[in-house]
């Protein structure tokens, strides 16, 4: 009786071989990954309308005569100054929200639970910024399908498709932040609840994490697409 | 959560790229970029130092530098496998070409519709 292993029998333990996660990503985050692609592509889809309208349109409004008022501070005068707040709360709540995922691979509970409230509390902001936006926008006569009376002729179509993919578009973006910030609740609550602490692992902050950064990636195009360019 | 708990031991070498002085590196590399993004768009395209095509693409490419340092860093991708690196990027192809598809499309409309 021989005691070599034939060569089909030997045993495999390449990352692809099987018995074992080729990715080392846990499953719930490559899921969230895949969901974020899925929603990339929504906000991909939107954006790309816009520039085809915008593109398409003899003229379009001017971002920096719509978006020149700082609301309960100017009027108007003051163009990207207003978002340019919203930009920042929103990136800054994308680092605490990263350091409480620092906090959680070292397992400090309460760092966890520190960052996940400025987080929230970031994200609560923002919020509270853009209804201060579309409050704004929405007394100067910008809606869905609505636009101010100083559009005639053929700005008109242009200007209306604009306030129509604004309103769609940062109202699918605050969505999704407002999403955020219930699911980040929920996952500050449970951290509270030393639920992580029982698993002896924060993977679950990893994956709001994720969501939450995705949020703010999206914003990152939004910003410019709508205000800048 | 019993999968969880197994990969507890893969996941603790893993993440030694992101520290807290990273962390705010990034924050840094970001306001900083956004920072410039203001600069062009208040001082430099009033002022005529710019076109507003060359800054449209100065405003793009910036863009596309703040989302690698998100996705990268913040997300993390950067550190992770390079099969699941190229599962997650690879499929924007398609939305170059969607993008490539479109402004052709407004761009015939703007020529020869309105």
């Amino acid at each position: 009786m021989s005691t070599t292993v034939s060569q089909l029998d030997e045993l495999k333990d390449e990352a692809w071989s099987g018995g074992k996660s080729p990715f080392a990503v846990e499953y719930g985050k490559i899921m969230m990954w895949f969901f974020l692609i899925s929603d990339a592509f929504t906000f991909s889809a939107f954006l790309i309308y816009y520039g085809t309208q915008r593109f398409t349109r003899i003229s379009w409004p001017d971002p920096d005569l719509v978006f020149q008022s700082i609301p309960g501070i100017a009027d108007h005068g003051y163009p990207l100054v207003f978002v340019g707040i919203m930009t920042f709360i929103l990136i800054m709540s994308s680092v605490t929200m990263v350091l409480a995922v620092e906090a959680g691979h070292r397992r400090a509970k309460k760092e966890v639970v520190v960052w996940m409230i400025w987080t929230i509390i970031g994200g609560l902001t923002f919020l509270g910024c853009q209804a201060l936006e579309w409050t704004h926008l929405h007394h100067e006569g910008y809606w869905w399908g609505s636009i101010p009376a100083q559009y005639t002729g053929v700005d008109t179509i242009g200007a209306t498709q604009f306030a129509n993919l604004f309103f769609t578009i940062t109202g699918f973006h605050g969505f999704h932040v407002f999403s955020g910030v219930v699911i980040n609740i929920i996952i500050l609550l449970m951290t509270m609840a030393n639920t992580f602490e029982k698993r002896k692992n924060y993977l679950m902050v990893e994956k709001v994490g994720l969501y939450w950064h995705f949020v703010d990636l999206v914003w990152v195009f939004v910003f410019t697409f709508f205000y800048l360019v | 959560m019993s999968a969880e708990h197994t990969h507890e031991n893969d996941h603790a070498g893993e993440h030694e790229g992101m520290t807290k002085k990273k962390i705010w590196q990034v924050f840094f590399y970001l306001l900083a970029i956004t920072g410039v993004e203001f600069f062009i768009a208040l001082y430099m395209l009033p002022k005529g130092l710019l076109s507003h095509g060359v800054g449209n693409v100065i405003y793009i490419v910036l863009t596309l530098v703040k989302a690698f340092y998100i996705v990268a860093y913040f997300m993390h991708l950067k550190f992770e496998k390079f099969a699941f690196k190229t599962s997650i990027v690879v499929v924007f192809l398609f939305i170059i070409y969607f993008i490539v598809l479109m402004l052709n499309e407004g761009s015939y409309q703007n020529l020869y519709m309105d």
